[in-house]
């Protein structure tokens, strides 16, 4: 399929010689009946050989996937704390708070923050705080203090209005419930009752949520990666469909998938773990 | 609470506040940053074919000359001083003793030979093996009908002298030297980690590879940054001001916009299009709008109709007001272009004009047979998706529908489909640019040459050839010129192609960074550039 897209990789504003092409064809097996390249892909793949990049003529689509990665999943991981502490604290706030200013604020908060996409959030971010304020850098990952501040945020605040709004909805649940009553009569702290006893049933929705979004960071994190110059996984997908460059393409598809599906088993399983309820 | 957020948010700011611009700590360690486009496919200069890339060897490797920065007449490099015989046929060059690889090795006029004996093995798939074809027996060589490399004209004499026979005087081989394609490469390097012959081997990662320029490679993280330092064992050390140079890939023209304001870089690779008028107010010291040696230029498929009628091509020619584009629509000091070669004030000046005649158009498109009554067909324009291109396409689609009534639909595509649609001839009219590799006239003619790879219009003119060949054989460069200036008004009238605008290099320059130079080609040897407190 991905062959059947007009352009090649080999396709460059310097016209090459015909005997070049045939070269880089036959460097690469492309000139190979299609059927033939499709199982000689497949049978690296089934060693973990996703065979050379054509883009990066000195890299295998293999070193490209484990260059980005640990920097794609770092990313993944702060924004996903930071939108549980956000999330989290303001969602517990809010279902103590119920029918407050301090619920309806948060909440429609929480609201514009699931709407208002990474594409916007993060050129504002960086306007405000890279070149108005200049505290923070605009662009960079590990180079210069402060520069994962930003991604992170940009990344992680809907991310962080989902979490506040699953957990607003699970603490009113179980804040009903029976046992908190006996918790409370049994003359606990209120700091205990919510922190301990409510909070785990309550968290219920969230942790189910964590694997998609996880899987979801991981995967649409290219569009942080972008404004902020990240050298993650994310961009070396696009970049790699831009130019045609097949075998990254595959390999980091495969990859992805399956990343996915691992993450949604992992949620899968610590959910049953908790909640007794689901096995 | 509210108030305990706030104390946190400011904590944390403060916390932050130091100083995080890096171009204010960069005149006192002397570190560059520079912006570079896309990241660099390769740093193998016998494979790569971008700009980027030539941006990062320009600091790694060093050729027998180098360029100017400030002019068009190359300084010597490896080569300590050249001969050159009577006929211009064969140069010979004196290389320097003390020039070495960054491991010590000296190098000498076999690394040479070996190196272009690389560039020209069909089997290593050079893409840029033509610049060495004007050597003897080259082409021969690349092409496969001779195999046995001593025939080729380039000899190692001793280890000092290099000897090159050309097939015929090109007095722009100086300039062809200057590319990347024709630096040495260390051959043990090369064959630590594969053959003579292998494309994409490990040679070119830090730690492995070993170069002759003023900087070494020391860290190159994809897609974040290419770090070079100072390389003590560089022939000319004592010049080099710079300890490091930081090459970021930033293709995104508004994030590298961002780094630039927050003090990133010290140089963009560009200024986003929609912000050239107002930086020229804003930063009036910063913003660079350099001369370049480069043309935009719409082609036509002249093998199907209706541009195979030269008429209809005149026509279209003759409808464009350039002078209107330049000032209104691409706003960044362009030049309207009269010729296909850009004119060099120091040399090649071509001589042809391209009127703006609206009546004269109406009357060439009528001529041509088309009426009311045989309304010319609707056509396409192809073009590769970029808001600049598709501002210009759409001003120029209104032109030709004021004047001619031709309608004009607009396609674009990504990169790839656009690139492989003109060169198996699946578009009626194209845009097209091109930057000369090197400062001559040949650079941009040749290509329109029957057959060549670039041609893409279909076009074919056998007098033009013949000039072409004929400014080949040309001993003198006057003759050559006249030639050239001949081809020209050829191409300009049969108009294969409309030459519309000349380009320009706008970027954004730090006030501290000095001995910047300025040349047609956009490249300039970092040896020279230092930083300087300016503010």
């Amino acid at each position: 399929m991905v062959h059947s897209a007009p352009g090649g990789p080999f396709d460059e504003d310097k016209a090459v010689s015909p005997e070049v092409m045939e070269k880089l064809n036959e460097r690469y097996n492309l000139n190979a009946p299609l059927l033939e390249q499709y199982t000689d892909y497949l049978s690296g793949v089934a060693v973990g050989d996703f065979g050379p990049s054509f883009r990066y003529p000195s890299r295998t689509v293999s070193e490209l996937i484990f260059t980005g990665l640990p920097i794609t999943f770092e990313l993944a991981v702060y924004s996903i704390l930071f939108a549980l502490l956000l999330g989290i604290g303001t969602g517990i706030i809010s279902a103590l708070k119920k029918n407050t200013y301090l619920d309806y604020i948060p909440m429609t908060s929480a609201m514009v923050g699931i709407c208002v996409p990474s594409i916007i959030l993060g050129p504002l971010l960086t306007l405000i705080f890279g070149i108005w304020l200049e505290v923070l850098p605009v662009s960079g990952w590990g180079d210069l203090a402060g520069d994962k501040i930003l991604p992170t945020i940009t990344l992680g605040t809907a991310y962080a209005a989902y979490c506040a709004r699953l957990t607003r909805g699970g603490m009113l649940e179980v804040l009903n419930q029976d046992f908190i009553r006996t918790a409370r009569a049994k003359g606990l702290s209120e700091t205990r009752v919510v922190l301990v006893h409510a909070l785990k049933g309550g968290l219920t929705p969230v942790i189910a949520f964590l694997g998609p979004a996880m899987a979801g960071l991981l995967a649409g994190s290219f569009v942080v990666e972008t404004i902020f110059g990240i050298p993650g996984l994310g961009r070396f997908y696009v970049e790699a469909a831009f130019n045609r460059d097949y075998t990254m393409i595959l390999g980091s598809s495969i990859f992805f998938s399956c990343l996915i599906i691992g993450l949604n088993l992992v949620s899968d399983l610590i959910a049953a773990a908790i909640n007794p309820k689901l096995r | 609470m509210k108030n305990n957020l706030f104390v946190i948010l400011l904590i944390f700011l403060t916390a932050c506040s130091e100083s995080i611009k890096p171009v204010d700590t960069a005149v006192e360690n002397q570190i560059l940053y520079i912006g570079n486009g896309t990241e660099p496919q390769d740093l193998d200069p016998h494979i790569v074919t971008g700009v980027p890339e030539s941006k990062v060897l320009m600091a790694l490797l060093e050729g027998l000359v180098i360029r100017n920065p400030d002019g068009p007449t190359p300084l010597p490099g490896v080569a300590m001083n050249w001969d050159i015989s009577n006929d211009g046929k064969t140069y010979t060059f004196y290389l320097r003793k003390n020039a070495t690889w960054s491991n010590g090795d000296a190098v000498t006029a076999n690394d040479f030979v070996y190196a272009w004996k690389r560039v020209l093995l069909p089997s290593l798939g050079s893409k840029y093996p033509d610049m060495l074809y004007d050597i003897v027996n080259a082409e021969e060589f690349n092409k496969g009908k001779i195999v046995d490399f001593s025939k080729v004209g380039v000899k190692a004499l001793d280890r000092n002298t290099l000897q090159v026979k050309l097939k015929n005087p090109a007095p722009y081989f100086l300039e062809l030297l200057c590319h990347y394609t024709t630096r040495p490469v260390h051959q043990p390097t090369i064959e630590a980690y594969g053959e003579i012959d292998t494309a994409g081997s490990q040679w070119t990662r830090p730690g492995n590879f070993v170069g002759n320029g003023p900087f070494t490679l020391d860290t190159w993280e994809l897609n974040k940054v290419i770090i070079v330092k100072k390389n003590p064992s560089y022939w000319n050390n004592g010049v080099v001001k710079l300890n490091e140079i930081h090459f970021f890939p930033v293709d995104n023209a508004s994030r590298e916009d961002l780094m630039f304001r927050s003090g990133q870089l010290h140089v963009t690779s560009t200024v986003p299009p929609e912000k050239v008028e107002s930086y020229k107010e804003k930063y009036p010291d910063n913003i660079q709008v350099d001369p370049y040696y480069g043309t935009y230029y719409y082609r036509f498929n002249t093998e199907k109709a209706p541009f195979d009628n030269k008429l209809v091509r005149q026509a279209l020619s003759l409808a464009l007001d350039r002078t209107l584009i330049v000032e209104k629509v691409t706003k960044g000091g362009q030049q309207e272009a009269f010729s296909f070669t850009p004119p060099d004030p120091n040399s090649y000046f071509p001589p042809t004009t391209l009127e703006f005649d609206p009546a004269k158009a109406k009357e060439l498109l009528s001529k041509a047979g088309y009426s009311d009554a045989n309304p010319f067909p609707s056509v396409d324009l192809l073009y590769n998706t970029s808001e600049g291109h598709q501002k210009l396409a759409q001003a120029i689609q209104q032109m030709w529908k004021t004047t001619l009534n031709v309608d004009i639909t607009l396609t674009n595509t990504d990169w790839k489909v656009y690139l492989s649609r003109q060169s198996i001839g699946d578009f009626q009219i194209a845009r097209a640019g091109w930057i000369g590799d090197y400062l001559d006239p040949k650079s941009f003619l040749d290509m329109m040459v029957t057959g060549r790879g670039n041609n893409q219009t279909g076009w074919s003119n056998k007098e033009f050839d013949n000039l072409l060949i004929a400014a080949a054989n040309s001993t003198s460069q006057v003759q050559r010129f006249n030639n050239f200036y001949e081809a020209e008004k050829i191409l300009m009238d049969e108009m294969p192609i409309i030459p519309i605008y000349t380009y320009t290099r706008i970027y954004m320059l730090h006030e501290d960074v000095q001995g910047w130079g300025n040349n047609l080609l956009d490249s300039r040897p970092y040896q020279f550039v230092y930083l300087e407190n300016k503010k």
